[in-house]
């Protein structure tokens, strides 16, 4: 019996590190070796979820259901989740995945929207999916905010809420009073999951924090190859969780091996605490947004870092990566009024 | 010569329609309708001098005259059962919910085409405020494929909106495709709950050949926007539309950006509202130019030329 279930997003968060280029090969070499070292669930989609291949957040390389068809062909134990964010991706393309194999449905809302995902969540469980809610930015609202909406996700059939910390910007006791707080709310009823990021070097301490409070899944990518500075990475997770006696089921020196061997050769940049990375931890801004940024500061001339401040600011939410561009041009209007 | 006009659905929608319809030089009001007693809309409405009524679609039938047109501001499962009986009884509707029992009209793109078929359908918020851009496009090159994202204040999307938020989705990509023009649409909605409210904004991506004239695309999108804020003042461009050169992951394509804001007209509604408000104007802007065309005049908002692409 295990304490905890690792949940691993390498070849979903880590589509946005990947510029969502993930080759079916990779998907197979990264699911095969997920599965051998026992990690029991493995997410495969397009970054931004079902649906997100587009200009707005990047094409695929490849259609994402063909790829979460080779996982769930890959896989021997672990079962395929997929992520879906209402406002993007729809019923329909949740049937797609489910027609290929995905059993585990993962619904995302920013984290004062929960109720946009009642139709998902409903159309899940009809399709006998299992169901996790996704409560993306929880930083922007406190505990027991958080934990209404976590209420709604629940009465709305998720049968696991996370408190994901999108922009890492969550510090050691505010991950752990959100997770204290679903775990009062909806702990009878349904799981409670975190989603760490480590912009401010804290995925893991807050990981571990949140399950010594109650939460009973934990997402991770391997090599931490993930929006922003990356992720929870998985193998340290295991291994620091085996150290604290956290039962996960999974082996160590096989996740270990998995990103050592499987996902480092194919990177092409490590995730790292850069300055824009820092400044999403600090400034509360969307993981995701980095690479976007990145970008727009390139085509426009300005700092990575005044735009994501400037996102940060205008409180812009996951999704709007649009946004991103409209705030680089302001930017670039501001420097030539000033020259 | 005036068409005269029922609102039926007293909610912030119907109220903020009412209050532009009773600007109207071509439309009259007849009545605003509902099925509550103690609704805040109809007591509004007796306010401004409107005849209102609890009773339903039922009272209004039964009225001597009946309007021309209804305004339906209800939902979908009510256009659906009440869209029959306003088409038997004469009436033309015209639909602000999702249930798109009749064509989809955008009024600078399709309105002349549509002009006589009895029930006309107002798409979404943010297919009223992207649409016009993309058929703008569509109109200079062809446009394989546009996508669309719509950011709106969370405090302006309703219970029907967030219970059916895939009803917006799919619409609005339909009517990117059969209205705006391009060969496949997508659609994006995103709520942000920013306090204080964030004004409405769209992103409009098309994509483009590789060797597309870049400045007849951004002449045509500057005169749409133009046409739009002739019926809706708060609509304007962030910024020049953004021209990207050709990629490989575009399949080849070049692509244009078009940064828009919708501001409302505070007429109800309050300005950060612009999705609410962009279909009221849109849905009072096809009442015009029905009466104006009735008319066989040019009047307010009631454009004389042609559109055809």
């Amino acid at each position: 019996m295990n304490d905890v279930r690792i949940t691993d997003s390498t070849l979903r968060d880590g589509s946005h590190a990947m510029a969502h280029r993930f080759t079916e090969e990779q998907v197979r070499g990264v699911v095969y070796a997920l599965d051998s070292a026992g990690v029991e669930v493995i997410e495969v989609t397009h970054g931004d979820g079902l649906g997100g291949s587009s200009f707005n957040y990047g094409f695929s390389l490849e259609d994402e259901i063909k790829l979460v068809s080779a996982a769930v062909d890959e896989a021997t134990r672990a079962r395929i989740a997929v992520l879906l964010l209402p406002g993007l991706g729809t019923v329909e393309d949740l049937r797609k995945a489910h027609g290929v194999g995905a059993s585990v449905a993962r619904i995302a809302t920013h984290c004062t929207e929960a109720d946009v995902s009642l139709q998902h969540f409903a159309a899940a469980r009809d399709l006998g999916m299992e169901t996790v809610g996704f409560l993306m930015l929880s930083h922007r609202v406190g505990p027991a905010e958080l934990a209404r909406q976590a209420r709604i996700m629940v009465d709305g059939g998720a049968q696991c809420v996370y408190v994901v910390d999108s922009a890492g910007a969550l510090v050691l006791g505010d991950a752990q009073a959100r997770v204290s707080a679903l775990v009062q709310e909806i702990g009878h009823q349904a799981e409670v999951g975190f989603h760490g990021h480590q912009n401010l070097s804290l995925g893991v301490a807050n990981s571990v924090l949140a399950a010594q409070n109650g939460a009973r899944q934990i997402d991770g990518a391997l090599c931490a190859l993930g929006a922003g500075a990356g992720n929870a990475p998985t193998e340290v997770v295991a291994a620091t969780f085996d150290r604290l006696g956290i039962r996960t089921g999974v082996d160590i020196q096989g996740v270990m091996a998995a990103a050592e061997d499987v996902v480092k050769p194919f990177l092409h940049r490590l995730p790292f605490a850069d300055r824009g990375a820092i400044t999403q931890g600090y400034a509360g801004v969307y993981s995701s947004f980095l690479l976007h940024a990145e970008r727009a500061a390139e085509r426009y001339e300005v700092p990575v870092h005044e735009i994501l401040q400037k996102v940060g600011e205008a409180g812009y939410v996951g999704g709007q990566e649009d946004m991103i561009i409209d705030v680089a041009l302001q930017l670039a209007a501001e420097r030539d009024r000033a020259s | 010569m005036s068409l005269t006009a029922a609102i039926v659905g007293p909610g912030n929608i119907g109220t903020d329609l009412l209050v532009k319809l009773l600007r109207s030089e071509h439309l009259q009001v007849h009545s605003m309708v509902g099925v509550d007693p103690g609704s805040e809309g109809l007591a509004r409405a007796r306010e401004m001098g409107v005849p209102a009524s609890a009773e339903g679609v039922d009272w209004l039938l039964a009225q001597d005259p009946l309007p021309d047109l209804v305004f339906e501001a209800t939902s979908a499962r009510a256009h659906l059962a009440n869209a029959p009986r306003y088409e038997a009884a004469g009436i033309k509707a015209l639909d602000l919910t999702p249930a798109a029992v009749g064509p989809l009209v955008c009024p600078p793109v399709n309105l002349d085409d549509l002009a006589d078929v009895p029930n006309l359908n107002m798409i979404t918020c943010g297919g009223q405020a992207t649409i016009p851009i993309v058929h703008a496009v569509s109109s200079v090159v062809p446009v394989p494929y546009a996508e669309i994202v719509a950011s709106i204040a969370s405090r302006s999307a309703g219970p029907g909106t967030r219970a059916n938020i895939d009803e917006f989705t799919q619409t609005t990509a339909r009517a990117i495709e059969q209205v705006g023009g391009a060969g496949r649409g997508k659609a994006i909605i995103i709520l942000n709950p920013v306090d204080p409210p964030m004004i409405m904004r769209d992103t409009v991506y098309c994509a483009l050949p590789a060797d597309a004239d870049t400045e007849a695309i951004a002449a045509s999108v500057h005169a749409m926007v133009e046409r739009v804020a002739t019926y809706v003042p708060g609509y304007t461009l962030r910024a020049e539309p953004q021209f990207d050169g050709p990629r490989d992951i575009w399949n080849g394509h070049a692509r244009v950006a078009v940064f828009l804001e919708v501001k409302g007209n505070g007429d109800y509604l309050p300005p950060w509202a612009g999705n609410l408000d962009i279909m009221t104007a849109t849905a009072a802007q096809v009442g015009e130019r029905l009466a104006a065309g009735r008319d066989g005049g040019d009047g307010t908002g009631g454009r004389g030329e042609r559109d055809t692409a």
